[in-house]
This record gives structure tokens, C-alpha cells and sequence, in this order.
């Protein structure tokens, strides 16, 4: 698992110690990149901690460059890697911009908190029971998320390609667990 | 010959079509003189909008400075004469140091050309946080959004103007109908506008009515941006949404044109049309002292899901 501190990438990306913000396009773009090349040194599959603790604010621009293309890139089918991704220390000075862009790209992701991993961001209503039986069920193959959901296997297995394709849920073996589930929650 | 245009004695956001108005038929490479000798009081926006209209003329202008010696060392210490200097002639006796800083100043004039100027000009307004708690009883959160919104506005002119711009935040008392202090971001370019922004945009339909009013419209209320990216255009919405929560104004010019989102305890009309041309873009951003009995809008209560 990766751990990225974008208080540490932001420093290098602008050069400066004084920054502590993520703020413009241009300083957003230039820390996605900056993700990106950490990234392409990671395996195959990955699991990269996002980590805001020492950022002071992100605005919606940069939050849109850090955060939604970030997760587009991945979630395309022609994603350069299997990349998930679970975000931690964001507060709710953070959320504002995040849920924004969240909102307008239609994206959701997982967020770590003290009480546990949540999702969050746009998400439709069988997608977020879903995400939460699996959560609940720690490791589930799609006969058991069927049998939890009442619903056909085939259903299920839809359902859990979404979430895959979303990068909400990990496929281990011939089960699937959620983002950050072994974090705790 | 040199036209001597009349600089009103209140010099804010409205008043300031009065110097427009005078210009409407000067050409930009005649000489002009800016009098304001009888100003008393400049607000942010006056300030930015003066030092962006010596950048549409060609002629570089002569501006007599005020006479008053409490407005001219307010001007002084706004960081407006460190830029005038360079913009205008400047005729008249004006502090050549800004001396102490003013409490009411909580960002001084600042040039915005490039991203690193942003990350400047947040970077301060974050240092007067605790200064904003105290003056305008606001929150923690409220700060956090004012940066942001800060932030979203000026880098309108790095992304958009093809010049730079000026900004200037403020505290004062807004004595008509609110009674209570404010703060207030102004931001101004003299660069391309609105207009002219979004016509660049690829297979832009400009409709029957395409004028800088529905370019404002476009921009400000639904979000359009010259970007074909569906990302964009998230700056000005989320300055709405925080400006909502918290009781706040937004009025954007360009070119002849402004349009505001008005709270309760202001008059000011949504749009006004045919207005004295100016190019570029000039905004300002009204927070209030937040009222004893208000509360924003909680978290819980929004679209976190």
C-alpha cells in the first residue's frame, strides 16, 4: 500500500515550504502529475492512501484537478493501472470543494475517518446498499452478496462490477471487499 | 487637450460608472486627468477599478490624487500608490510610505498575473483569519470558504483575462439598510471579459441575444465556461454556494453589464444592461457581520452523502 502526503507533493510541486494550500488549476494539475509518476513506480495493483492531514485548504479548482481526474483516469477502461485509492484526513473544510466536484463529475469515493471508511459522493441508491453489504460482509463472492441483497447472482456480480469499475470495491481471488476494509470500519 | 474627468467624492462600485460614463466618448489614446482631489472615501472595488483603468489607455493618464490628507493616507496604506505610480501621472502630495498598517486593510493591494500570486494572496488573507473571527463574528468555516472564494475569483484572471489584474480585501461598516460591518473582496481585470471569453469557446451558439448581459448570465448563474471540460466553471459556482450560506453578495461586471445575486439586506438590481463600456472584468464580494440570532446552513443539512 502507498501512502501519499499531498502536503509533501505539494511542496515539491511548487518548489516552496511556504504553500500549505491546494489552490489554481495549475498547482493541481502539476500534484495529480506528481501522483501519477509515485503511482507508475507502484505495482500493478494498488492501494494508495491520499493523505490531506497537513493540507490547510484545497479550493474547487485544484480539488477538481487533484481529485476528479484523478479518479476518471482510473476509472476509464483504458486506466493505465488498477489503481484504488482511500482518502484520509479530510475535514470538513476539505469536503466543501471535494463534495463539489464530486457532485458535478458524478464520482464518489472512500474516505477514512475515526469511526471507520465511508463512501461518499454521488452515489445511487442500489450502489450505496451494495457498497455497505460488502463492507458489512468483509469478503464476499457475489453467491454471498446475492444471498445478503436477495437478489441473482448475476445482479449481484453487475452490481459489484460497478463498484469495481468505480474503484469502491477490490476484487481478491474470487471475492470482494471494499477500499480501505482492512483499515478497519 | 487633456479631458479632466471628475472623480466622484464616494468611489464604490456604482459610483464609478459616473468616471465610465465620462470616458464613454474619449478615445484611449487621449490624454486624460483623473480628479480626486475631493474624494473621501474609495472602497476596494474603487481602488482596483482605478488602477485597471489606466491600463485601457494608451496614453498613460494623470491623476490628480485626493487633497484630503486622511483619504490620501488611507490610499497609501491600501497599497494603491505602489501600483499608481507606475499606471499614472500622479499629481498632488500623497504619503510615499504606507506607514503603519490599517486594521480595516485585511489585504492590501495586490497584483494577480500568475498561479503563484494565489497561493500569495491566500496565504495572507489566511494570516488575518483570527482577525476576521474577531470582527465579524464569524466562524472558523467561514474563513476557510472567504480563502476559497478568494482564490476561485483571481484565478479568473490568471485563467481567463490575458492580463493581470488587481485585487483587495476590506472591512467596513455597510451603513445602508444592514447596519453592520462587512468585509469585501474586490478583484478587477481590464482583460478580455466575459463576452469575449466564452465566444472563444468551440461551437459556441450565441442565440438571438448574445451580449455581455448573457455572458454574465452564462457564466454566473449557470456556470458555462469557454472550456469544453465539464469541470469548469466550478469556481463561480461555488463562490455562490458559499456566498448563500452565508447572507453574502456577488456582483460580477464586464464590459456593459453587471449582474449580482442579492441578499435581503441589500437594494442592488440582479442586472443592469447598458452600462458605460469597460473592458475585462470587475468583481466584488460582500460578507456580513454575521447577526447574533444567524445560523448558515448546517453540514448536515446539505447534499453530503
Amino acid at each position: 500500500m502507498n501512502h501519499i502526503d499531498l502536503s509533501s507533493v505539494l511542496r515539491q510541486t511548487v518548489s516552496c515550504d511556504l504553500y500549505s494550500n491546494l489552490v489554481t488549476r495549475p498547482t493541481g494539475a502539476a500534484v495529480r502529475n506528481q501522483i501519477e509518476r509515485l503511482l507508475d513506480d507502484a505495482h500493478d495493483r494498488t492501494l494508495t492512501v491520499i493523505d490531506f492531514s497537513q493540507v490547510a485548504m484545497i479550493d474547487f479548482s485544484c480539488a477538481d484537478e487533484v481529485i476528479a481526474k484523478l479518479l476518471i483516469s482510473h476509472e476509464a477502461d483504458d486506466s493505465p493501472r488498477d489503481a484504488y485509492f482511500l482518502f484520509r484526513g479530510v475535514t470538513d473544510e476539505h469536503w466543501e470543494a471535494i463534495e463539489a466536484v464530486l457532485e458535478r463529475r458524478g464520482l464518489a469515493l472512500v474516505v477514512e475517518r475515526a469511526d471507520g471508511i465511508h463512501v461518499v459522493g454521488t452515489l445511487g441508491n442500489e450502489e450505496r446498499r451494495t457498497w455497505e453489504a460488502v463492507r458489512q460482509l468483509g469478503r464476499a463472492s457475489q453467491h454471498e452478496l446475492a444471498e445478503r441483497l436477495d437478489v441473482s447472482i448475476a445482479e449481484a456480480q453487475h452490481a459489484l462490477d460497478v463498484l469495481r469499475r468505480r474503484r469502491l470495491v477490490m476484487r481478491v481471488a474470487d471475492t470482494y471487499i471494499v477500499v480501505g476494509a482492512h483499515r478497519g470500519g | 487637450m487633456t479631458t479632466v474627468v471628475n472623480v466622484p467624492p464616494s468611489l464604490d462600485d456604482h459610483t464609478f460608472d459616473d468616471v465610465l460614463r465620462q470616458l464613454t466618448t474619449v478615445p484611449s489614446d487621449a490624454k486624460v486627468l483623473l480628479d480626486a482631489r475631493h474624494v473621501r472615501w474609495a472602497s476596494p472595488f474603487g481602488l482596483t477599478a482605478l488602477l485597471t483603468l489606466a491600463q485601457t489607455r494608451t496614453e498613460m493618464p494623470a491623476l490628480a490624487v485626493p487633497e484630503l490628507e486622511e483619504t490620501a493616507s488611507y490610499w497609501a496604506r491600501a497599497g494603491f500608490f505602489r501600483y499608481a505610480e507606475e499606471l499614472y501621472e500622479l499629481h498632488g502630495s500623497y504619503p510615499k510610505r504606507a506607514g503603519a498598517s490599517d486594521s480595516n486593510v485585511l489585504l492590501e493591494i495586490m497584483s494577480v498575473a500568475k498561479s503563484e500570486d494565489v497561493h500569495d494572496v491566500v496565504g495572507r488573507i489566511q494570516q488575518k483569519a483570527q482577525l476576521m473571527l474577531r470582527e465579524l463574528s464569524l466562524d472558523a468555516k467561514a474563513t476557510v470558504g472567504f480563502a476559497m472564494t478568494l482564490s476561485e475569483i483571481c484565478q479568473n484572471i490568471v485563467e481567463h483575462a490575458g492580463r493581470g489584474g488587481w485585487v483587495m480585501v476590506q472591512t467596513y461598516r455597510w451603513t445602508k439598510r444592514l447596519g453592520r460591518r462587512v468585509v469585501v473582496i474586490a478583484v478587477a481585470d481590464a482583460g478580455v471579459g466575459f463576452r469575449q471569453s466564452l465566444e472563444t469557446s468551440p461551437g459556441k451558439d450565441r442565440g438571438d441575444r448574445w451580449d455581455d448581459a448573457a455572458a454574465l448570465e452564462d457564466a454566473v448563474i449557470r456556470g458555462v465556461s469557454r472550456f469544453r471540460d465539464p469541470g469548469r466553471g466550478q469556481g463561480l459556482a461555488g463562490v455562490r454556494r458559499y456566498l448563500g450560506r452565508w447572507d453574502g453578495k456577488l456582483s460580477v461586471r464586464s464590459g456593459t453589464a453587471r449582474i449580482a445575486i442579492v441578499p435581503n439586506w441589500d437594494d442592488d438590481v440582479p442586472l443592469a444592461e447598458h452600462l458605460p463600456p469597460f473592458p475585462g472584468a470587475q468583481v466584488q464580494v460582500t460578507i456580513p457581520e454575521r447577526a447574533p440570532s444567524a445560523q448558515p446552513q448546517p453540514v448536515s443539512a446539505r447534499t453530503q452523502r
